[in-house]
């Protein structure tokens, strides 16, 4: 017997060498998507979103140097520390994200920027720069970690927080809260999602939707604050949002690289196609509800503040807006990587602007 | 004596000593009114004479019907500043015309439309009552072109009244209508209406005259605003944010205009400078550092209120070391103030604009040439120190029309700064210095390296965008040496900006007293000082043209006795700056402040300079 017949028995012999990591299109591992460990609190709902959009960026086999990770001031914009840290971060003024964003995308439209906002972030300070991302229809990701109080400053109310909600401290938010999946809708969002930090195989699937889509894409996560908003009488804690949390759809995504192989009820399912060519898979719990109706999006919006009901799930989706770019006059090309010698007007054209002003 | 013989004496004197080439003429309307072209064509009438002169245009914050006065200066010596004293008076405005008559110098000519009846009023200034509204009716048919062209009819006057070239005229209209034959024909025929009436029912009376020179041949008239756009084109800017505010919108309008024509990718014909009009000033500096932090030369145009609300964005592009270019056209006051009149009233503000510590790179343009000049100065700082820098002009020299030479063709290629684009480039630096650090000061200039978003396909090129607390590895941090290290670093970068500003223009030839001015203030305080010359007192003069002050300045201060410093704002803000940079020798330092909201005039500077002197 030769001795290379004997190999496969000695292999057999020897530990098993641990599996290699799974990687994907990119060549990459889930862990080459991760970045710093949070200094969030112990169960903090921001610290499973995390772990969701690594997951996602990873599924989607994003470059991480390509990725732009923009963010306001407050917890949840902490957060772009923790995943990707091979893409570069920005954290910008509080609430004004989304001018930082603008001007980054404008100029370099082949980054993937992804936004991580909070609702004080986003609903108050940010209201104003929020509107208009959303009325721009800036490609990028928005994602608002949504606890109804302001972290970082220990625990007063934000403008999401429900009518009638009560701080530990006793003090009742007597104003109504802010929708921000309602005003995504109403200023034209081409995709506008909720959902909860606690539905993981949901919150991923339409992180990944998102990033497929092309224009802003909201996604409005409840996300309890475990230190100032997990009482008994909030409407933003672990226990409320799984008590009241009700899926409009179940989400699936099909990636534009696979083939379809599954025929669907469009009565009981409905796909969209989504920029890219992927495509999200909604399976309807709630009959008749078709996401790409934009008054029946806003009535569900109103219906669910009426009844302060907890609906999940992709509440809108208008997959063909133009986004910023195209409706502005630059072209699909990232300026910044025109030379600098293509910048500068000729000598001629500059004597004949003299010339007209002589 | 008779009024008769008393207008025969008038006429006998203007004939012995007219006044040529060397006066104000200031036409008063309501805006909204249509007197703009007017005004133009007969500025440009004169310039084309080859006469020096500026065209400044002081209008309210109103679209249509409140007062607009138009002042047209000519001056032989190529004096272009704001004059004091009215020579020519056109009286156009009912609501103002008794004021405006009040207000000019004696001996000034007046023409009035007929049925004011201002000759009443004062027995110093030579009246030539014009039946504009009558004459309107005879000259021009269309009804609806009667209330424009009634200016044109005033055109003609004026050019009987001074002996304004005829064919000049022709030439003006021809390029304010852009050859327009319609609007051409309509427009003369008014004009030459004025003319002839004025020629068959006017005595000349007045001394005031335009006689042809040969002193702006060649030169371009041109507005700051749009100086500084042609400068920013030329910079390569490639995005622009704004918000419109008066002063300044006119140079993001102009920037747009000339971009849209000359600013096409040679290769694929798109265009090369993107532009959003954002929601606020806040959104718009937020929208300049995005861009910027991503490899884009970016700017943004405001005004004071504008410049408070960048006040928090400012901050974090010192700390986090993004280049901005921000042209502030300063005008007065917050609110309902005076938005659409001048000042110099945000240099101590911008200077240390921001929470924290913060000191930023001001460029101070004197002329519509440095405007242009600057512009471009600005990006190559911005970019060199990775920093918002700020380029200070006013209303007064953004808005209004000035004399200028051509501008020359850049002589240098832009300074993109420390930016490692390439994986090649990124490889070699980390070679060199071991590792990238963005933050770290690896040529012992203050000035660390950065890379750029989706450049560099590297683990170690990224880098995360933060405010004041972090290490020279950009990582979050609290520790006080690092905070401390970084802060000692920005001061030492802001040192070696010091060296590369703009140095101040220093004239002079060892006179005791000196000057100093920085912006539009320049044109007045030249012209101070040739008054006061021959009144016999030399006036040194150092023109700022940047802060931080370079060592220049000091020396000036130094080598006088007495220093002027010409503000025109109330608190004498650059007097305070240079107080505090001069420390013990600030007793040399004596303050002129001019602050009513109207450009600078050399009297006010050679009154504040006398008085000084006297003491």
């Amino acid at each position: 017997m030769s001795s290379t017949e004997k190999t496969p028995a000695a292999a057999a012999t020897t530990p098993a060498a641990p599996a290699p990591a799974p990687t994907n299109r990119v060549q990459l591992t889930v862990k080459d998507y991760g970045g710093l460990k949070s200094t969030l609190c112990v169960g903090c709902g921001h610290d499973v979103i995390t772990r969701q959009i690594t997951q996602a960026i990873y599924e989607m086999s994003i470059p991480p140097y390509k990725i732009a990770k923009m963010s306001g001031i407050g917890c949840s914009s902490k957060t772009t520390a923790y995943f990707a840290d091979r893409g570069h971060g920005f954290n910008a003024v509080h609430g004004r994200m989304p001018s930082v964003a603008t001007g980054a995308m404008m100029v370099n439209p082949s980054l993937v920027s992804i936004g991580v906002s909070g609702d004080g972030d986003t609903a108050s300070i940010g209201a104003g720069q929020f509107v208009h991302l959303l009325r721009r229809n800036l490609p990028m990701v928005y994602i608002v970690e949504n606890n109804g109080v302001y972290g970082l400053t220990k625990g007063q109310f934000s403008a999401t927080a429900d009518a009638g909600s009560r701080l530990k401290t006793g003090v009742v938010n007597g104003l109504p809260s802010i929708d921000l999946c309602a005003i995504a809708i109403e200023l034209g969002c081409g995709y506008v999602a909720r959902s909860f930090s606690g539905d993981m195989k949901q919150l991923v699937g339409l992180l990944k939707g998102a990033l497929a889509h092309r224009g802003t894409a909201l996604l409005d996560v409840i996300s309890p604050c475990v230190t100032f908003n997990n009482h008994e009488s909030s409407t933003k804690s672990y226990k409320w949002a799984k008590e009241h949390e009700i899926p409009i759809q179940e989400i699936g995504f099909i990636p534009y690289y696979e083939e379809i192989t599954v025929e669907y009820d469009p009565g009981t399912t409905q796909e969209i196609e989504l920029h890219d060519g992927s495509r999200i898979r909604l399976k309807k719990l709630r009959a008749d509800y078709d996401a790409t109706d934009k008054r029946a999006a806003l009535a569900l919006c109103q219906e669910a503040q009426e009844k302060t009901e907890f609906l999940t799930g992709l509440i809108y989706a208008e997959p063909t807006k133009k986004d910023f770019l195209e409706l502005s006059s630059v072209g699909p090309n990232p300026l910044v990587e025109v030379p600098d010698e293509r910048l500068r007007p000729s000598q001629a054209t500059l004597d004949a602007i003299m010339e007209s002003l002589k | 004596m008779s009024t008769a013989v008393l207008e025969d004496q008038r006429a006998d004197a203007a004939r012995r000593s007219p006044v040529v080439n060397d006066f104000s003429i200031h036409v008063a309307t309501a805006n909204g009114s249509g007197s703009q072209s007017s005004n133009s064509i007969l500025m440009r009438s004169i310039f084309q004479m080859g006469i020096p002169v500026s065209g400044k245009n002081l209008f309210p914050s109103n679209i249509q019907g409140l007062p607009t006065w138009f002042t047209i200066r000519a001056s032989k010596e190529g004096f272009i500043a704001r004059r004091r004293d009215v020579g020519v008076l056109i009286c156009m405005n009912p609501e103002t015309a008794h004021e405006d008559v009040r207000t000019v110098a004696p001996g000034a000519a007046v023409i009035y439309e007929e049925s004011l009846k201002l000759d009443g009023l004062r027995d110093d200034v030579h009246f030539y009552a014009v039946p504009f509204q009558k004459l309107v009716l005879e000259l021009v048919h269309d009804g609806k072109l009667r209330r424009l062209a009634v200016n044109m009819i005033y055109v003609g006057v004026a050019s009987w009244l001074l002996d304004i070239d005829m064919a000049e005229i022709e030439k003006a209209v021809a390029k304010q209508f852009k050859s327009k034959a319609a609007a051409v024909e309509v427009n003369m025929k008014a004009i030459r209406g004025g003319l002839e009436w004025a020629q068959k029912n006017l005595t000349k009376r007045d001394p005031f005259r335009l006689e042809r020179m040969d002193k702006t041949a060649g030169k371009i008239i041109i507005e700051g605003n749009a100086a500084t756009a042609i400068g920013c084109m030329m910079a390569g800017v490639q995005f622009l944010s704004w918000y419109p505010i008066t002063p300044s919108s006119s140079l993001a309008e102009s920037l747009i205009d000339y971009a849209a024509k000359h600013r096409l990718d040679p290769e694929t014909n798109e265009p090369t400078l993107s532009v959003v009009q954002a929601e606020d000033e806040l959104a718009a500096l937020g929208m300049v550092l995005g861009a910027s932090w991503a490899g884009a030369r970016s700017m943004t145009t405001t005004s004071g209120p504008g410049i408070s609300l960048m006040s928090e964005f400012t901050g974090l592009g010192y700390y986090a070391e993004i280049p901005a270019v921000i042209v502030d056209v300063q005008r007065v006051g917050p609110s309902t103030g005076l938005p659409t009149r001048t000042m110099q009233g945000d240099i101590t503000s911008t200077y240390y604009l921001s929470h924290g510590d913060a000191k930023h790179v001001l460029l101070l343009p004197g002329s519509v040439e440095e405007c242009y000049a600057m512009a471009m100065d600005a990006f190559d700082l911005a970019e060199r120190f990775q920093t918002p820098v700020f380029l200070m002009t006013d209303l007064d020299l953004g808005m209004n029309n000035w004399m200028a030479e051509p501008f020359p063709y850049p002589d240098k290629p832009f300074d993109r700064g420390k930016v490692l684009r390439t994986k090649e480039q990124f490889e070699a630096h980390v070679a060199k210095f071991k590792e990238f650090a963005r933050y770290r000061d690896v040529d012992g200039d203050g000035i660390p390296y950065r890379t750029l978003p989706g450049f560099v396909d590297n683990p170690a090129a990224a880098y995360f965008t933060r405010g004041s607390g972090h290490n020279d590895r950009a990582t979050y941090t609290e520790r006080p040496d690092d905070y401390k290290n970084n802060m000692d670093r920005l001061a030492r970068k802001f040192e070696t900006a010091r060296k590369a500003v703009p140095k101040p223009i220093v004239s002079g030839s060892g006179s005791r007293v000196g000057v100093i001015a920085y912006g539009s203030s320049d044109f007045a305080v030249e012209e101070a000082r040739a008054i006061l010359a021959r009144k016999g007192l030399t006036v040194d003069y150092l023109r700022l043209r940047a802060l931080p002050t370079t060592p220049e300045t000091q020396a000036f201060i130094r080598a006088h006795d007495r220093v002027y410093v010409v503000d025109q704002n109330r608190d004498g803000q650059m007097y305070d700056l240079l107080r505090l940079e001069m420390g013990a020798e600030c007793g040399r330092l004596v303050s002129i402040r001019h602050y009513d909201g109207f450009p600078l005039d050399a009297e006010t500077v050679v009154e504040g300079i006398e008085a000084g002197e006297k003491k």
